[in-house]
């Protein structure tokens, strides 16, 4: 009786050792512009890539959304990528190339991640392909230059702790709701050190982009990755994919990813139930993502230091109804809610309305930029005078300038509301991107429900 | 990297809870090359980040490092000075990286009894074979994984480490391959405009 999570542990351990560190066996390496420490590591021992085969660049971190936008130092940083992965025979998605975007949005999209995998990436967000049923995580850039150097990187075995979410999400309640109500309530350090597996109806009934953004949350609450089994769901949106399997393998693929789930009788390190019906779209006041109540709720009386220091940094009084508390700005877009499917409920919410605020919408990839404007939503993002631009990391981050100013309040699509996040002085509201889109039409933190009225 | 098992120095008390990468490194730093040094960026932006200064031991709050898998973070602390880091909890990929440049993330549930020694202007002194931290008359014990210890005791490189495997690796990736061929990119694959 094994866990998913054991069955794929357990073909990916080349050995282990004593004091039982494993040597873990990496199917897909990503390396983005951040890798440069680690390409440096390598270059300075004079050592090769492994298996450059296994390995995938993409710029994105410091992709420019806006022609004329990139400075000389941004430049220089998808400059340095192109020519480590040119160098070293890695194929790299650089800036023109039909297939750049977000590393954890064209993972999935080119096919490269599979069932069954160990994925890393020198990202936090790894956590995403674990939608796949994939053991995905993010490390540092000495365990990068480790899996570029060996295609292995040494684990010790995580404990599991499994998350049922059963029942039926009310309109207008989405992925990002359920992944910010369960941090809410265990904190951002509640499942530290754990391999979370997703399960229950609710799981079931996602596609796989909700589950994608469900995984994407897991590093959020402290936890090492996420994951969801392989079902129908998850072959579907394999099957055709440019770096997914062929014809000749797909059967013995299909297979082989379906026996993953775990074994009914299989035991987990913890337990953890949810109640779908229960959860309201939320919104977070504070500057951690364990910072999150539903809208209908009031800005809570600070109950320790960092409430209080949150509360600050936020400009938010204690007592005030959260619905209502202007905004300066919004953003959509990002790893965890830049997918086309978010930039379709984004839409639904915006179409034929006017934003009383700015605001950017950038798309996961170059593919979902293709696919919104083939589906006329970028019409609706500019009739409601938002801006449409180019995909990347973009204000999630900062890191190609997109920045929101000191003191500006911003309703976002994105996982990390930190301090400066997203930019100096930068205050951040998480929440789901049709939030989103009802903050920018109202100009304050507002619940997207009554106006999805007559809509859906 | 030199590796160390006992350690005396200055400590002091930083005791935000929830400290994460982007506080400790904002992201606009992290294009510098790593020999420049990185100690000027630590907490760059955070009003409190004078507290830190001279400072080679940290008392920090709960869940210190969580967010990014910047390693540049822990680059900050080291360049800083700092040798170790305590704490009721670490994120999870900042610890690994902590212990892969020779910086202690050192568990400590309640961190009351130290803070109150530290208060007073004091050093504490580490002792990693023995997993304890002392100042003055106490004397606490820390959770480190035996993996992490002996790793930052030898200064271990993993690279190193692991080129003593390479045939072991070389056959089971072929065999993995053999029995998963599914597993790999599709050498077909090309992304398509579609
Ligand atoms: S979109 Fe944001 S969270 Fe995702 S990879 Fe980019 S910077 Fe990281």
């Amino acid at each position: 009786m094994k866990t998913l999570f054991a069955k794929v542990w357990d073909r990916h351990e080349v050995l282990r050792r004593d004091d039982g560190v494993s040597l873990l066996f990496v199917d897909r390496h990503l390396v983005h512009e951040g890798s440069h420490h680690a390409f440096r590591k390598l270059a300075d021992r004079g050592l090769a890539v492994s298996r450059p085969d296994l390995t995938f660049g993409v710029t994105d971190h410091y992709a420019p959304t806006r022609p004329g936008h990139a400075t000389d130092a941004i430049r220089g940083m998808m400059a340095g990528l192109v020519e480590n992965t040119a160098r070293h025979g890695i194929r790299c998605f650089g800036p023109d190339d039909p297939g750049q975007g977000i590393v954890h949005v064209i993972g999935p999209e080119q096919g490269l991640t599979l069932p069954g995998l160990v994925i890393n990436c020198g990202d936090s967000h790894t956590s995403t392909h674990g939608a796949f049923g994939a053991i995905a995580f993010g490390i540092g850039a000495t365990e990068v230059a480790h899996v570029l150097a060996t295609q292995t990187v040494w684990q010790k075995r995580p404990p599991v702790m499994r998350l049922t979410i059963d029942g039926t999400l009310a309109s207008g309640v989405t992925a990002k709701d359920v992944a910010l109500g369960w941090i809410a309530q265990l904190g951002a350090d509640g499942a530290r050190g754990h391999a979370v597996e997703y399960a229950g109806s609710t799981v079931r009934a996602m596609s796989m982009e909700a589950r994608m953004t469900l995984c994407n949350l897991s590093i959020e609450g402290g936890a090492r990755c996420g994951m969801v089994a392989p079902d129908a769901v998850t072959l579907e949106y394999i099957r055709g994919r440019a770096f997914a399997p062929g014809a000749d393998l797909w059967d013995a693929a299909c297979a082989d990813w379906l026996s993953l789930a775990t074994d009914p009788d299989a035991a987990f390190d913890r337990d953890v139930t949810l109640d779908a019906s229960t959860i309201a779209p939320l919104v977070t006041w504070g500057t951690s993502p364990e910072d999150a109540l539903p809208i209908t709720a009031d800005v809570p009386a600070p109950k320790d230091d960092h409430a209080r220091d949150a509360l600050a940094y936020m400009g938010l009084t204690a007592g005030r109804p959260l619905a209502g508390t202007p905004i300066d700005r919004v953003f959509i877009g990002s790893c965890t809610n830049g997918r086309i499917e978010d930039l379709r409920a984004a839409a639904a919410v915006l179409s034929g309305r006017r934003a009383r605020v700015p605001g950017m919408v950038s798309p996961g990839s170059a593919a979902v930029k293709r696919q919104a404007e083939d589906e006329g939503l970028d019409r609706i993002f500019a009739d409601a005078g938002l801006e449409w631009v180019d995909p990347g990391c973009s204000m999630c981050v900062g890191m190609n300038g997109d920045t929101v100013a000191r003191g500006e309040r911003c309703a976002s699509s994105t996982n990390r509301n930190f301090k400066g996040r997203q930019g100096q002085g930068a205050r951040t509201h998480l929440m789901s991107p049709a939030m989103v889109a009802a903050a920018a039409l109202t100009g304050a933190l507002a619940d997207v429900r009554p106006l999805l009225r007559g809509r859906t | 990297m030199t590796g160390w098992r006992a350690f005396t120095g200055r400590a002091v008390v930083f005791a935000h809870d929830n400290v994460d990468t982007d506080q400790l490194i904002p992201a606009r730093f992290m294009s510098a090359p790593r020999a420049q040094g990185y100690g000027r960026f630590l907490l760059h932006d955070h009003p409190d980040r004078d507290t830190l200064s001279g400072a080679e031991i940290v008392i920090a709050g709960r869940n210190f490092g969580c967010g990014s898998s910047r390693e540049a973070a822990v680059y900050a602390l080291v360049d800083a000075g700092i040798r170790a880091v305590i704490a009721p909890g670490f994120g999870d990929i900042f610890a690994a990286n902590a212990v892969n440049n020779g910086l202690l993330p050192a568990v400590v549930a309640d961190t009351a009894a130290l803070r109150a020694a530290v208060d007073a202007g004091g050093e504490i002194a580490i002792d990693l074979e023995k997993g304890t931290l002392s100042a003055g008359e106490i004397t606490e014990t820390f959770t480190l994984d035996a993996a992490a210890r002996d790793k930052i005791v030898n200064g271990w490189d993993d690279i190193d480490l692991t080129a003593s495997h390479t045939d072991t690796i070389a056959t089971f990736i072929k065999t993995y391959h053999g029995t998963y061929p599914w597993s790999r990119p599709n050498p077909k694959g090309e992304p398509t405009c579609a």
